[in-house]
């Protein structure tokens, strides 16, 4: 009888995410850190959708390799937070609608940002080309300044259009990731289920290593991750909360823009703004630090390409903000749009559509756990 | 001071002693990524409490601790120091969680019920990644890669210990290195050829270099040195450090044969986590200590998940050839089983299911094994640890064959478990024999380092030096 040792590399990123997880459900030793170990205990077959919701579940806290005594050099080499960033990688282009947009998921490194660079640079030398000099260079002030850079029908339009279409191709793919993902024994009722999933968005009670807090940098448990992601995804929050109560004062009391630095718009979006540059700050951080053993170095790219532009976004508003009495208004509004229209128009091909399968993961998650 | 090994009681013998304000070295015979002995294949340690505890539910008095070791022991646990264990394991959860060690609450995943034995989160490589962290943060000098292969003894004082790295001298030293089982020779000296057919589920780095030494200098031996704790593992498994995934545990589903193909045993006797080490040991005197657990599809279907597919084919006969059992024996076996399969009297539950003048019976599970395509999973004995170290006292001195004990040695941890589990085991216990008495060998080692010896010893001798206290002052 031969001695023989499991395949420790795979081309194939299910075939190598199936054969850790199968071992990980008989181990079960990891099952305190996180969600996903009962969950893959919950689908044995480890089919491909099983795979992809397992995959997406993942908050890639990192705890568990440091915490596998089959983590290389053992001969079994698992290493399941990088084979389920890679498998989480190819999963959002596996459900991208249209289909063919999903090649924009393939660039790796610099790659990855080159469609967002390229939408903000379109859309401002747009501006720069349609816009007089002088209007554009000129000091505006009073309520409608920055319409007169920029008319209102134009922002709105183009606002409008691209977040319909955004929010068009991420309804397709959720509804292809809910088919592919959906499980085969009974599930709770989706209305319980779905305050726990907004539960665990809002909290990341996933992102805790089961309670000492993750493995950010190395095996040492740490909660910066968890709190760096908080300030990104609730100064986004409140960024959006600004921009809707603008978007009241002008439609319902007929106040136009820019608001006075003491408004409601001004304060959350400020404080947004804020928030999102120090959460974006840290995520950028840990990620030149951390040790790169459980990260997939082809899923860098499009998390470095997310972070920087939504950094851009903070960055260019608050510079607006600071500057919008000044000539560099209408160009500073530009590339403040341009950023914008990228988020928007890329949400469905970047890697904010973690966001999107994530949350139904833990919804699905939430209501299998009410099924047994 | 020096501890020898990087198992739960070499770091908790060194973090006590440190915090006690010793100044300890702890050399490890493995390379850093294997630091942990065996400690990081476990999961869950015993511990006695009268009430509920966020990690452990209901109560386990240590009157039901100790009955329990005794049960599984045969009677034969030294009873100081099981004693000891029983009372010192209460305070185990509280003091690793003080060294940032976490524990997992019974709602936090899916843990089997177990008011006996608390579990740490992620296992135990997360405790020793911890433990060891704790230990380096007190100023543990931590030499991983350096295996000890002697000790210097002047009279029955310990001056020095033989290492890879030269002779370092010492005040004091604390034995937690393990057993001698991972070195096939020793393995062969007291197993003969059989030795050849284990597996080693854990760490290849307990190969009993100073226990072999010490013994063949006058320490007294606990325990059986041709005592271990076999489990059925895959015979495909790695040849060491497979742990905990390499079972195979389907038994009741199946039939068990030998190279024959002949069955030997009760397949449904036992259906118990129990029958893990009954079959270990059953295994260890099949021929090439080799069995096949062979299944048809219903029962592979029902078994438990194991880590190799198992050999499949779409009769008996093929199946026999591809695993290299005789056809015909296989066969034969067959019809006799199938032949006397009897279908319960009053349910149809599984469990009911024996067989009628069938030696050996099948006294349960005992369903017919007929739908194609059948599957084998082939296996072997798994050697877990061995009933068999160094004898210690109540303060883990290391006890001489003359009646005597060294002064400044002290064992703990798998190394000293034989003086309390000199056959059997129950689950957890391996771990707590470890964190106690590593804590009670590193708080004795303090103390016995600190004492001046006779004669004594040159200023230049003394790697021990009285350390200041740890800020954080010493942990109890």
């Amino acid at each position: 009888m031969q001695t023989r040792t499991l395949p420790t590399v795979d081309a194939d990123a299910a075939a190598e995410a199936r054969r850790q997880l199968a071992i990980c459900n008989i181990c079960g030793y990891c099952n305190g850190l996180c969600a996903v170990f009962s969950a893959a205990e919950r689908r044995p077959r480890l089919a491909d959708g099983d795979l992809d919701q397992l995959a997406n579940l993942c908050h890639h806290c990192r705890s568990c390799l440091y915490d596998c005594q089959y983590a290389p050099p053992h001969a079994f080499a698992i290493n399941l937070p990088r084979a389920l960033a890679r498998q989480r990688r190819q999963s959002y282009a596996r459900y991208t609608w249209p289909r063919p947009l999903a090649a924009l998921f393939t660039g790796g490194g610099l790659r990855a940002g080159l469609p967002a660079a390229g939408v903000v640079l379109a859309f401002t030398l747009a501006v720069v080309l349609a816009v007089p000099v002088e209007v554009l260079f000129g000091v505006h002030s009073g309520p409608g300044a920055f319409y007169q850079v920029i008319p209102f029908g134009v922002m709105t339009a183009g606002a409008a259009l691209s977040l319909g279409f955004a929010l068009l191709a991420v309804g397709m793919g959720l509804r292809r990731f809910r088919q592919a993902t959906a499980a085969t024994q009974p599930a709770g009722s989706p209305g319980s289920a779905a305050g726990r999933a907004t539960l665990a968005v809002l909290t990341l009670d996933n992102q805790a290593g089961g309670g000492p807090g993750c493995a950010d940098l190395d095996h040492h448990p740490s909660r910066l991750r968890r709190r760096f992601h908080h300030a990104l995804f609730y100064g986004f929050l409140l960024c959006l909360a600004s921009t809707l109560v603008a978007a009241a004062r002008h439609h319902l009391l007929g106040e136009a823009a820019p608001y006075p630095l003491l408004s409601a718009p001004v304060l959350l979006g400020t404080a947004g703004g804020l928030g999102m540059l120090v959460g974006g700050l840290g995520m950028h951080w840990l990620r030149r630090r951390e040790d790169p053993t459980p990260t997939d170095p082809d899923s860098r790219g499009a998390d470095t390409a997310l972070t920087w532009l939504l950094l851009a976004v903070a960055a260019t508003g608050l510079a607006l903000l600071a500057l919008r009495g000044t000539a560099a208004m209408g160009l500073l509004l530009a590339v403040h749009l341009g950023t914008v229209l990228a988020l928007f128009v890329l949400l469905p091909y970047s890697k904010m559509v973690h966001a999107v399968y994530r949350g139904a993961a833990l919804w699905q998650d939430a209501r299998e756990r009410d099924g047994t | 001071m020096l501890v020898i090994g990087g198992g739960a009681a070499a770091l908790a013998a060194a973090i006590d002693a440190a915090a006690a304000g010793a100044s300890v070295r702890l050399l490890d015979a493995a390379p850093p990524a294997l630091l942990g002995g065996n400690t990081r294949h476990s999961r869950n340690f015993r511990c006695s409490h009268d009430a509920p505890t966020p990690w452990t539910p209901d109560a386990y008095p240590p009157a039901q601790f100790r009955a329990d070791v005794l049960r599984a022991t045969g009677g034969g646990a030294d009873p100081v120091l099981l004693e000891a264990l029983v009372q010192q394991s209460r305070a185990l959860p509280d003091w690793l969680l003080a060294q940032g060690v976490a524990l997992q609450r019974p709602a936090q995943g899916p843990l089997p019920y177990s008011r006996r034995t608390a579990f740490f989160l992620g296992g135990g490589m997360a405790a020793v990644r911890a433990l060891a962290d704790r230990a380096l943060a007190l100023g543990v000098d931590m030499v991983p890669g350096c295996a000890a292969h002697a000790l210097v003894l002047r009279g029955r004082r310990m001056t020095a210990v033989v290492t890879d790295q030269g002779s370092m001298s010492a005040g004091a030293c604390v034995l937690a290195c393990g057993g001698a089982h991972a070195d096939p020779a020793w393995l062969a000296r007291h197993w003969g050829a059989a030795a050849r057919g284990f597996v080693n589920r854990g760490t290849p780095h307990v190969r009993g270099e100073l226990l072999q030494w010490l013994l063949a200098q006058g320490a007294a031996a606990a325990g059986d040195p041709a005592g271990l704790y076999l489990v059925a593992v895959d015979a495909r498994s790695p040849a060491h450090d497979g742990g905990i995934v390499t079972r195979i545990r389907g038994m009741p589903l199946g039939v068990v044969v030998d190279r024959q193909g002949r069955r030997r045993h009760d397949e449904g006797a036992d259906t118990a986590s129990t029958r893990y080490s009954r079959w270990g040991q059953r295994l260890a005197a099949y021929p090439e200590q080799t069995g096949w657990l062979v299944l048809d599809d219903p029962g592979l279907r029902a078994a438990p998940a194991a880590l190799y597919p198992p050999l499949r084919a779409p009769d008996i006969a093929s199946l026999a050839v591809l695993c290299g059992i005789d056809p015909a024996g296989l066969e034969a076996t067959f019809t006799a089983y199938n032949a006397a399969v009897r279908a319960p009297a009053q349910s149809d539950a599984a469990a009911g299911w024996r067989t009628a003048c069938l030696d050996p019976p099948k006294s349960a599970y005992a369903r017919p094994i007929l739908e194609p395509p059948f599957a084998a999973y082939p296996m072997r004995p798994g050697v877990t640890f061995a009933h068999h170290g160094i004898a210690v006292d109540a303060c883990t001195r290391v006890r001489w064959t003359d009646g005597t004990v060294l002064e400044n040695a002290f064992a703990a941890g798998m190394l000293m478990a034989a003086n309390l589990i000199p056959q059997g085991y129950v689950s957890g216990l391996a771990v707590s024999i470890s964190l106690v008495f590593g804590r009670i060998a590193g708080r004795a080692a303090v103390q016995a380092a600190g004492r001046p010896a006779a004669p004594l010893p040159e200023p230049d001798q003394g790697h021990f030096e009285r350390a200041e206290p740890d800020p954080a002052g010493p942990v109890t």
